[in-house]
């Protein structure tokens, strides 16, 4: 079977934005982190990301003949155009709320990159041979805060409870098929997102208890649609403060 | 800030090839040894730096004392035979 280059630049959009987003948010917390060290760490996470991220958006521009480039595709889409989960675009302000989020996307880059590595795309195949070190990292470091502030305290233990409670009904939309992942996977370009489901959880609920914490409960309702531009009410201001800049003064280069 | 949080401070020495002794690069604050370990790799190997890090508890580290200097240091000055000045150093050795 073979698949259209427009089909593929649909699938790789999503891991850019997935990337692109996250790290936007990430770069929030700088200054604003429980530690000076700890602004620092969550800023080399964003910059891993937007690593990825800017590869493999000027990979979509080629792809799919339009010739965009990484800050075009960035900074001048809208947000219907954008493919991210809505998990990442959610402003988070507590650190036990982005330790969970972080954890549970690590560990899903994880095991996607690891998949990706030998798929048929030597763009993405090589993205991911380096960003799968980096998702480790990532993963450790998020995995030694759930530990640390899980098995810490009371207070602390219930507030990275909450923070898993918080992002639960986000998490399954990390697995759900869209139309642009089953093709890729089908034409050997990409993973089939519900295929990593049961790793990815199985990592994470071995963190979670030994962080003596406890898996959530199944969420009555979970996101859907960011594969297909259809973005919770968080993504608009994201997306006005991540392209204001390029927006008011374009092609302004430093 | 990491006054109030008490985290306390640690020493870190990076490796910056093999072959090479640790180095002091700095300090940093971090609640355990494990968190310093990684704080360490966040803030002194950004660059491609080293390939080993240690990191000690700043309390542990017994230094001398500037005041005793002198009474530390100064003897071995005029100790000359203390030098292995009488040997030739291969050219090519470049780390003795």
């Amino acid at each position: 079977m073979t698949i259209k280059d427009a089909d593929a630049s649909g699938y790789v959009l999503g891991l850019a934005d997935d990337a692109l987003i996250y790290a936007q948010r990430l770069g929030e917390w700088v200054a604003r982190a429980p530690e000076l060290e700890e602004d620092m760490a969550l800023a080399n996470v964003a910059l891993d990301l937007l690593g990825q991220a800017r590869a493999l958006l000027a990979h979509v521009g080629r792809l799919d003949g339009t010739g965009r480039s990484e800050d075009d595709l960035a900074m001048f889409r809208d947000e219907r155009d954008f493919r991210c989960v809505h998990l990442l675009e959610q402003p988070v302000d507590d650190f036990g709320v982005e330790m969970a989020r972080m954890l549970t996307f690590a560990t899903y880059q994880s095991h996607l990159y690891a998949a990706l590595r030998t798929c048929a795309d030597d763009v993405v195949a090589g993205v991911a041979a380096k960003a799968v070190k980096e998702c480790a990292y990532h993963r450790d470091h998020a995995e030694q805060w759930v530990l640390r502030l899980g098995d810490g305290t009371e207070a602390s233990h219930a507030r990275m409870q909450a923070g898993l409670e918080t992002l639960a009904p986000y998490v399954e939309e990390l697995f759900d098929d869209d139309e642009a992942s089953v093709d890729a996977a089908g034409a050997g370009l990409g993973v089939l997102p519900s295929s990593l489901r049961h790793a990815v959880l199985a990592d994470i609920a071995t963190v979670v208890g030994r962080a003596s914490l406890a898996m959530p409960e199944p969420p009555t309702w979970h996101s859907r649609g960011g594969r297909a531009g259809i973005h919770s009410e968080a993504m608009g201001p994201l997306l006005a403060q991540m392209q204001h800049i390029a927006r008011s003064h374009p092609g302004a280069t430093w | 800030m990491s006054e109030r949080a008490g985290w306390p401070l640690w020493e870190i020495f990076v490796r910056p090839k093999r072959g090479l002794s640790h180095v002091h690069a700095g300090s940093l604050h971090a609640p355990d040894a494990e968190m310093a370990l990684r704080n360490a790799r966040d803030l002194y190997t950004r660059r491609g730096e080293g390939v080993s890090l240690w990191v000690v508890r700043a309390a542990d580290i017994t230094a001398s004392s500037p005041q005793e200097r002198g009474a530390f240091f100064d003897p071995a000055d005029d100790k000359v035979y203390r030098h292995p000045t009488f040997y030739d150093i291969p050219a090519d050795v470049e780390y003795l």
